[in-house]
């Protein structure tokens, strides 16, 4: 049995930030700016962050695949919206994967996902569904703005019909600080650009990949696809050429239509390099930061029998082009917005409530009464159905995956929305049941009665007194995801 | 076997203050002013009151908890007071709890009072609140009008109508609501709009606009109950008596069963017409004489006139712009301005609109006066939200009629 990727997802966020509105705002402090300001990078909706993008990255990987056999949930990130409270254990429960699992955050260096990965690949036992998602937090006006991007991906992990091999994987652990983030700040410090790119890509790199040659026993000549993150130009291209892989293999690293999406940029890479891969292909994934993964796979026959799934293209011709550089800011908490009373109300969380009800607000379970068949959410003690009304006749049904339309509709402008206006409305799903609820990556000229939704984990409200956040679903139009 | 509240009550005396931004007044301010004239309205001592409800929806922003503002204001003597809240049906609901005391014998003059005092919140619109802490966690943060603006989408969807011959029904529903204000000296609003404000007016919640939703106001409405046989003993000539009090409250379908399609408000359908069976009302649009409903926001009265069996469905667009519901139509609707105009303290809301009625039907109500003698009079509240509310119904009108 061999051990490798049983399949592979991805999300990136809807809207697209236009490098050059960074620039229009802060050239006139550094005009060093305007010579990035070309493309555009990815952003987080007010309403995401590291988890609610890796839960759309695993659902996207599991698309037509059972959940039954996973055993574990990983995920890397160094922008987890939780210090202490297991950000995968909120992903495990929003995917409804049961409590019979073991989870892990990775976190703390840019190469989180590599590392994390490669120890899941050479522990396996079980399926382990390895998520890495980044939201990283920069300074407004910095380089890093400009070449970050906000997004996940997703690799399941195990035996069996892989559509990827794992060949191998080596590691250098070099305590190389080529920018850091200390305890309680928010923001990241860069040193200078050219010795990160003489003193670490160019002598790190080349030296774990002759490790892992050597290790593996694969001539570089032979790799199809070169996944190696880096905002610095041409360093992955040199790379390459001192290791002696193809110059044709070196991947896009996606900087003019997502920029870098810090820990899970490899594996990203990773999941667009598949989604191109032919079977026997070679693909190599490097992982950057304080040292350096470099882990090898294979491409098997079993890659298009993979269920067709959104991937990065599919989510990146999911796309909204944001060119008002205040709304990034405010998304960011960068600039000090005047809210409005409206926003003032306590957003205290009853964590006794949210535990008694995690099944239905992180994992959208509703009911089923199994006397009339009526689905309804939430669950409750009394059918819904007037014809019914039966007692204690409902048992668990996931909602998460059903697909449903709009019945009704409105955009508030008066009820207090980070995004405003609140687009929300009734949602009709079409196996019965339904939910007033909140839309989101949505615009109200497209939102009309019978437009097909689907629904996704989102950020519901941020507590700000507390630092917590509620999570909840939300329904978006079915229709992009499609498209693309 | 039941046999409804029908002439079984009499109004003695009604009173309501002044509505609107009542800077300089508290809540006791407000009951006071309108218990004066409800007591000199209904002829006895406030010392023979022998119980009363208190209806406000919206305390923790002025009274707080119970029935104790209300015994504190008055100085009542030590009497039962109980503090109800049912949304926006509160004060209707305290109007209830006073006619079912009296109509049960247990006493023979009941008082039944609400009052908001909303102007403190610091901004426009109701106040930002709880919504429970499971509701929180899973409701959409939705303002008033934005819940119910979806009427105004699945109304459309359904009977096929085009959304701009709605919103123009919608603007003739405020139009009119004005103009009856501007007749009304207690009104909050007094002034005059025409078509064009309220179309070209900044949106809300798409598609209501400015115009279409009511105000928030301070104010105060009360009723003294007794029965009819107490009324004529104290020399009352023209009883005005209650005909049927009637509720209907959600239960979940509209909010998790599909068969609702959001256009309209089941209880409102299921309330009225237990109501009109209450009284003895066959035809509606032929029998009542006028309505005051809940018109929070336009497409929620426009809506109403289906859900009260007057128009027929999808037909009240037509009668709107048609003029049926004017001041000098066949049925007026909202004669004293109603929530849009006279304003909108929630705990007073249900009992402003029985007075206006009773103002009515004793030809009290000045220049606003029907000219035909009105026979009944039916009012309407709808609490909460079109996906899950709570409804009432109340008919009042001449004794024995």
């Amino acid at each position: 049995m061999e051990t490798g990727i049983l399949a592979y997802g991805a999300y990136i966020p809807r809207r697209r930030l236009a490098r050059k509105s960074v620039a229009d705002a802060n050239a006139w402090f550094n005009p060093a700016l305007k010579g990035q300001a070309k493309a555009e990078r990815s952003m987080c909706n007010w309403d995401e962050d590291a988890v609610t993008m890796a839960v759309e990255a695993a659902r996207d990987c599991l698309t037509g695949l059972s959940r039954d056999q996973i055993r574990a949930v990983q995920l890397a990130s160094t922008s987890f919206p939780f210090e202490d409270r297991l950000n995968s254990g909120i992903v495990a429960q929003a995917l409804n994967l049961g409590a019979e699992i073991s989870s892990l955050d990775v976190g703390s260096s840019q190469r989180a996902a590599t590392a994390g990965l490669a120890a899941a690949l050479e522990g396996a036992g079980g399926q382990t569904l390895f998520l890495a998602s980044e939201k990283r937090r920069t300074k407004a006006g910095s380089t890093l703005e400009m070449t970050s991007g906000d997004g996940a991906a997703a690799m399941l992990i195990g035996t069996g019909k892989v559509v990827a091999k794992f060949i191998g994987a080596h590691s250098r652990t070099v305590d190389f600080v080529d920018h850091y983030r200390g305890q309680g700040f928010a923001y990241d410090y860069v040193w200078e650009e050219r010795w990160i790119r003489d003193e670490g890509y160019a002598k790190i790199v080349p030296a774990t990949l002759a490790g892992l040659f050597k290790k593996t026993g694969i001539e570089a000549g032979s790799i199809a696809h070169f996944c190696m993150p880096c905002t610095l130009g041409k360093v992955a291209a040199s790379v390459a050429k001192k290791a002696g892989i193809p110059e044709g293999a070196v991947r896009d690293n996606l900087h003019a239509v997502c920029g870098e999406t810090g820990t899970a940029h490899s594996l990203l890479m990773l999941a667009d390099a598949l989604a191109a891969a032919k079977p026997g292909e070679r693909i190599l994934v490097v992982g950057f930061g304080q040292g350096c993964d470099a882990l090898l796979f294979e491409a098997t026959a079993d890659l298009q029998r993979l269920p067709q799934r959104m991937g990065v293209r599919g989510y990146l011709a999911r796309r909204r082009e944001e060119t008002n550089y205040n709304r990034f800011l405010a998304f960011n908490d960068l600039i000090t917005l005047e809210r409005g009373m409206r926003a003032e109300l306590d957003k205290q969380t009853a964590l006794s409530t949210l535990y008694r009800k995690r099944d239905m607000i992180l994992g959208l379970v509703g009911g089923r009464c199994e006397k009339c068949g009526t689905l309804q959410f939430p669950k409750s003690n009394v059918c819904v159905n007037p014809d019914c009304n039966a007692f204690h006749t409902q048992i668990d049904h996931p909602f998460a995956e059903t697909s449903g339309k709009v019945n009704s509709h409105t955009a508030d402008q008066l009820t207090y929305s980070p995004d405003p206006p609140t687009i929300f409305g009734m949602v009709q799903f079409d196996a019965g049941g339904r939910l007033m609820t909140d839309f989101t990556d949505v615009d109200i000229s497209e939102v009309s009665v019978g437009l097909k939704m689907r629904m996704v984990f989102r950020i519901k409200d941020y507590d700000s007194q507390r630092g917590f956040t509620r999570y909840f679903w939300k329904a978006t139009p079915a229709g992009a995801a499609k498209e693309a | 076997m039941a046999t409804g509240i029908r002439d079984k009550v009499a109004i003695l005396g009604m009173g309501c203050s002044k509505f609107g931004e009542r800077w300089d007044k508290e809540a006791d301010d407000l009951m006071v002013e309108a218990f004066e004239e409800a007591i000199k309205d209904a002829g006895i001592e406030k010392n023979q009151i022998q119980a009363a409800w208190l209806a406000t929806a919206i305390e923790e922003m002025h009274v707080g908890k119970s029935g104790i503002p209300l015994a504190q204001a008055l100085r009542l003597p030590f009497i039962p007071v109980t503090r109800v809240e049912n949304y926006c049906a509160s004060g209707t609901e305290a109007f209830r709890g006073a006619v079912y005391a009296v109509a049960s014998g247990a006493c023979d003059f009941a008082l039944a009072l609400g009052v908001e005092k909303l102007k403190d919140a610091g901004y426009g619109g109701l106040p930002q609140r709880s919504r429970g802490v499971l509701n929180s966690m899973f409701w959409p943060n939705l303002s008033a009008p934005g819940s119910f603006a979806q009427l105004a989408a699945a109304y459309v969807a359904k009977h096929g109508c085009n959304a701009s011959d709605l919103k123009q029904a919608m603007a003739h529903v405020s139009v009119k609501s004005h103009d009856n204000g501007n007749r009304n000296p207690k009104a909050h609003l007094q002034n005059k709009i025409t078509v064009d404000t309220v179309m070209n007016a900044p949106m809300v919640a798409a598609p209501l606009g400015l115009f279409d939703c009511c105000g928030v106001s301070d104010g105060s409405a009360c009723a003294i109950v007794t029965t009819p046989e107490i009324a004529k003993s104290l020399g009352k000539k023209d009883i005005i008596s209650v005909k049927a009090l009637q509720l209907a409250v959600s239960n979940g379908v509209e909010a998790q069963h599909n068969s609702w399609d959001g256009s309209y408000f089941p209880t409102t359908r299921i309330a009225s017409k237990r109501a009109y069976e209450e009284a003895g009302i066959k035809n509606p649009r032929e029998q009542i004489s006028l309505i005051e409903v809940h018109d929070c926001f336009s497409v929620t009265e426009l809506v109403t006139m289906e859900d009260l069996h007057i128009s027929p469905e999808g037909g009240a667009i037509k009668d709107v712009l048609d003029g049926f519901y004017d001041a000098d139509g066949r049925i007026p609707c909202q004669i004293d301005g109603g929530l849009k105009c006279f304003g909108h303290p929630i705990g007073a809301s249900g009992l402003r609109m029985i007075y206006e009625m009773y103002l009515q039907l004793l030809g009290r109500a000045g220049p606003r006066q029907r000219k035909q003698p009105p026979t009944f009079g039916l009012t309407h509240n709808l609490g909460g939200f079109p996906f899950q509310n709570v409804s009432s119904i109340s008919i009042v009108g001449r004794y024995g009629a």
